[in-house]
């Protein structure tokens, strides 16, 4: 099948307004004869449920959650960036359009990016008129701080908190929308299936984590905020909780795959300190407006950071990227601090990570200064490890964070799949190879807030009048079948390893030869090792207990099960990218000062891969990528 | 950072389900690092069991980083355990001796019914922002962001107020189980903000109104505070109350203009 993006014809400022105009519109009365299930309640899903439901539409909203509150957008520290120029800094969303096409190293469609950008804007109104607390000047306006990729002040951020209070903001217009629109909501509900039937998405298949019942659901369209795919790796700055079974189920049943090797690592996370480490701890890029990161210049120096004078220290980003210095984009940081720590400069117990000293910022600005501004991250470094950032620089090392790959969407956020819609992380759209800071908040509430409404009724207009697939057709009962059977199937295996025994297994495999650096050779050890876990879950996995009851390992099964078939093309992608480009960095193609050497005349393209089967090789479909507006040219921050 | 390994002796609550009896098991915990944090440790013990061919402890717990408010269960009375200002995936063991015997329970209160062994089912929270925890304001037509100028401390103290994270540590230490913090956070974020004006008094009527069919009275014991993981000040309750009495007040003025 071949892949139309959809993009809209027209000078780039004027497509999305073409666009809005060209497609067509289901009429208020009519908006009520139309089901639509969203399934996830982050910024994006929250966000899209609320304002279809404001439109008139019947919105059902399914989260494996207790309450929407907890999706993992909650725990998004830094800001959200817009094109205000509120700071009359030069910002334009020309500006930031280009900011985020070329951080995410141009491998992002300009269409979408521009009118992410645009939107941008709208975001903060609508997010300052809900009562999200943004942070204020004493004049009483909106104040703005830096981000990592650009040179002007365009991030709006609550504290140390931006993610928790845009999506209690979301949240509460979702609760809004259940009291005064009539939005089902389904709590602690897991979906396991998307149902196809004659072309089009005609429903999901849904477990209630209580009592284990499986159950159908059927609409006129599926809307996917189901997040990203961070914790296939095990460790990473991802909640516990978060998968990719929904995407991945969706792409069993069709839905492409579109650019799974693009993992982004962020580069101040506290570093890994043991085996029973349970994930890692993101410390905002916020802090690398103030804090400078440094190694010690000697190797092996086992002197207290405070007694290592300043001609002894590498204060290597600034050293490396002068114009930047320590706001590099997150993939430069990153693979910079990796650089120093393989050489042996690396500081800490196990000599894994760099200093992020505010040593400098606190005798500049004070001490009630950098309280106010990361008071409640200092105090978070202290909890998680002993140590008073105050007085000792805060150890940091890079870690798995965020992922750009998610499945195919066109302009209108449509999967290849008619009627399966996807927002947020969990599509592939907006960030190319690298996210910028504070644009994940951002693309998440702009795919629900301003860009579904508008584009789900193109869809929906030409089925007015039609039914939605009952629940009683045999593709659903087909589908529910399944479910239940590798509930059955993982319940009655009985083994010896646990779920997370086997989990740490892959994630290990995926972290030392798919992480921050690939080569073929390390992939193709990977591609060998994931099968024979794979075989080893399903033969050797122990999940106790019953079905019927909350059954945690049960849950979680399910989901290792995802990953352990979804980290084989994650790794299929980066071997068959050869290029390095933002997260994506393969050892192969590097510049003679170790930076990530693209291919654009090969590579620029988006894969988007087709599943065909455990243990069978998937289908690529490419989506080139034509850049009529940004010229690519080699990413440099120095 | 890390020391000795400790030996902690843990009594869990075990139930398996809503209408099962509970009841409390005991567990040995050697080489307990002082560097895990406690859901690391319980996330030790349960491997263990599930090696011995027992069924894991069943806890809520989510981001680890203490914001989205999923975790949380008593630690020998205290919920949330001992470290003020901490939810329970944040409180590490170095804050424990090697030898001390924990008993952990989940949240009790008649408003958070048991799903099973330390998870609560708290949906009635979700309850209580559905009766009014909003600003009615729908997608589109906001004007631009820098229209109201809110004062530095006024936006200051509506943050403080919607730092809450909703775990309900505060319903579980009161001993009236009352879910006034809780309420009064939400509510006075909204409240001290100009775009929460419009519905200010309503707001507080539907909130408190709904809180109060499922929970208990505040009687001043201040323990809520004190559990807070956020920290949330019972000066909110304060507001809270005047709001409340005023909107009585309110209320009947508009229906007094409307009706004359």
């Amino acid at each position: 099948m071949a892949l139309d993006s959809k993009i809209p014809e027209g000078p780039l400022e004027e497509k999305w307004d073409n666009h809005r105009f060209g497609i067509k519109l289901v009429n208020p009365a009519n908006k009520r004869r139309f089901d639509i299930i969203v399934v996830g309640t982050g910024l994006a899903g929250a966000s899209a449920a609320a304002s279809l439901a404001e439109l008139g539409y019947n919105v059902k909203v399914v989260t494996f959650h207790d309450s929407p509150r907890r999706a993992h957008s909650i725990a998004a520290q830094g800001g959200i960036n817009a094109a205000k120029n509120y700071k009359n800094d030069g910002d334009s969303i020309y500006r930031l359009f280009y900011d985020t096409i070329k951080g995410g190293d141009y491998r992002a469609r300009e269409a979408n990016v521009y009118r992410l950008a645009q939107v941008s804007v709208d975001i903060i109104d609508q997010c300052v008129a809900q009562g999200v607390p943004f942070a204020r000047e004493y004049g009483g306006l909106l104040d703005n701080r830096s981000f990592g990729g650009a040179q002007v002040s365009r991030t709006f951020y609550a504290r140390g908190q931006t993610g928790q209070q845009l999506l209690l903001g979301a949240y509460q217009a979702l609760m809004r929308a259940v009291h005064s629109y009539g939005v089902q909501l389904y709590p602690r509900t897991e979906m396991l299936d998307v149902v196809v039937k004659d072309g089009r998405t005609a429903g999901i298949v849904c477990r209630d984590l209580n009592t284990g019942e499986v159950f159908s659901m059927s609409a006129h369209a599926v809307v996917l905020a189901t997040g990203g795919y961070g914790n296939a790796f095990y460790l990473s700055t991802n909640a516990k909780n978060s998968n990719v079974t929904a995407a991945w189920r969706a792409a069993k049943k069709g839905a492409y795959f579109a650019n799974p090797c693009y993992t982004q690592i962020h580069p101040t996370c506290i570093p890994a300190s043991d085996e029973f480490q349970s994930k890692l701890t993101l410390m905002s890029e916020s802090l690398r407006n103030d804090g400078r990161v440094w190694v010690p210049k000697k190797l092996d120096d086992t002197r207290s950071p405070d007694q290592i004078p300043e001609d002894d220290r590498d204060y290597f980003l600034e050293r490396r990227y002068p114009a930047f210095g320590n706001l590099v984009p997150r993939d430069v940081a990153s693979r910079a601090i990796k650089h120093e720590v393989d050489a042996g400069r690396g500081v800490g117990p196990l000599k894994n990570g760099a200093y992020l000293d505010f040593g400098e910022a606190t005798g500049r600005l004070g001490h009630d200064v950098i309280e106010e501004r990361y008071g409640n991250l200092f105090e978070m470094y202290d909890r998680i490890t002993g140590e008073d950032p105050y007085k000792v620089p805060m150890r940091i090392y890079p870690a798995i964070h965020y992922t750009m790959g998610g499945l195919w969407v066109d302009y209108n956020l449509m999967s290849n799949l008619p009627g399966l819609f996807v927002l947020g992380e969990a599509n592939f759209s907006d960030h190319g190879a690298n996210r910028l800071g504070a644009s994940a908040l951002m693309q998440g509430l702009a795919d629900g807030y301003f860009v579904i409404p508008y584009t789900i009724g193109d869809y929906l207009a030409p089925l007015l009048g039609t039914k939605p697939v009952p629940i009683d057709d045999p593709a659903f009962e087909e589908s529910e079948r399944a479910v239940d059977d590798q509930v059955r199937r993982l319940l009655s295996i009985k083994g010896h390893k646990t779920v997370d025994e086997l989990h740490r297994e892959l994630g290990h495999v995926l972290w030392d030869n798919c992480g921050m650096a690939r080569s073929e050779q390390s992939l193709s050890k990977a591609l060998a090792e994931i099968p024979a876990i794979r075989d080893e879950f399903w033969k050797n996995v122990c999940v106790l207990g019953e079905n019927e009851s909350r059954n945690q390992a049960l849950e979680k099964a399910g989901r290792v099960a995802d990953f352990l078939e979804f980290g084989e093309l994650l790794v299929l992608d980066a071997l068959k990218r050869n290029e390095s480009c933002g997260g994506h960095f393969r050892e192969e193609y590097q510049t003679e000062d170790g930076e990530a050497l693209r291919d654009d005349e090969h590579y620029a393209y988006v894969a988007a891969w087709e599943w065909k089967g455990v243990g069978d090789a998937p289908e690529v479909h490419k989506e080139s990528l034509n850049f009529e507006y940004v010229h690519p040219s080699t990413r440099s921050y120095k | 950072m890390s020391n000795a390994a400790m030996q902690i002796t843990l009594t869990v609550w075990r139930q398996s389900g809503p209408d099962a009896e509970g009841k409390f098991e005991t567990y040995d915990v050697p080489g307990v690092s002082p560097d895990m944090s406690f859901l690391e440790m319980l996330d030790v013990v349960n491997e263990r069991l599930m090696h011995d061919g027992k069924e894991p402890i069943a806890f809520d717990h989510d981001c680890r980083e203490g914001i989205c408010g999923s975790c949380g269960f008593m630690i020998n009375g205290q919920a949330h355990g001992p470290e003020r200002a901490t939810a329970t995936c944040q409180l590490h063991m170095r804050k424990f001796r090697d030898g001390d015997h924990l008993t952990i329970e989940p949240w009790r209160s008649a408003g958070f019914p048991l799903i099973k062994d330390l998870i609560v089912d708290r949906t009635t929270f979700d309850r209580i922002i559905e009766s009014g925890g909003y600003v009615g304001v729908g997608t589109g037509g906001a004007p631009d962001g820098n229209l109201i100028p809110i004062p530095k401390v006024v936006a200051d103290a509506a943050m403080d107020a919607a730092a809450c994270i909703g775990c309900g540590a505060c319903v579980a230490a009161c001993p009236n189980g009352a879910a006034q913090l809780f309420t009064s956070a939400k509510l006075q974020h909204l409240n001290l903000l100009p775009q929460g004006q419009a519905e200010r008094w309503d707001r507080t009527i539907n909130m408190v109104e709904t809180m109060e069919t499922y929970f208990g009275s505040c009687t001043n014991h201040q323990e809520c505070e004190a559990a807070c993981p956020k920290s949330i000040s019972i000066d909110f309750i304060a507001l809270m109350n005047k709001d409340y009495a005023k909107a009585q007040l309110k209320q009947r003025r508009l229906v007094g203009q409307s009706f004359p």
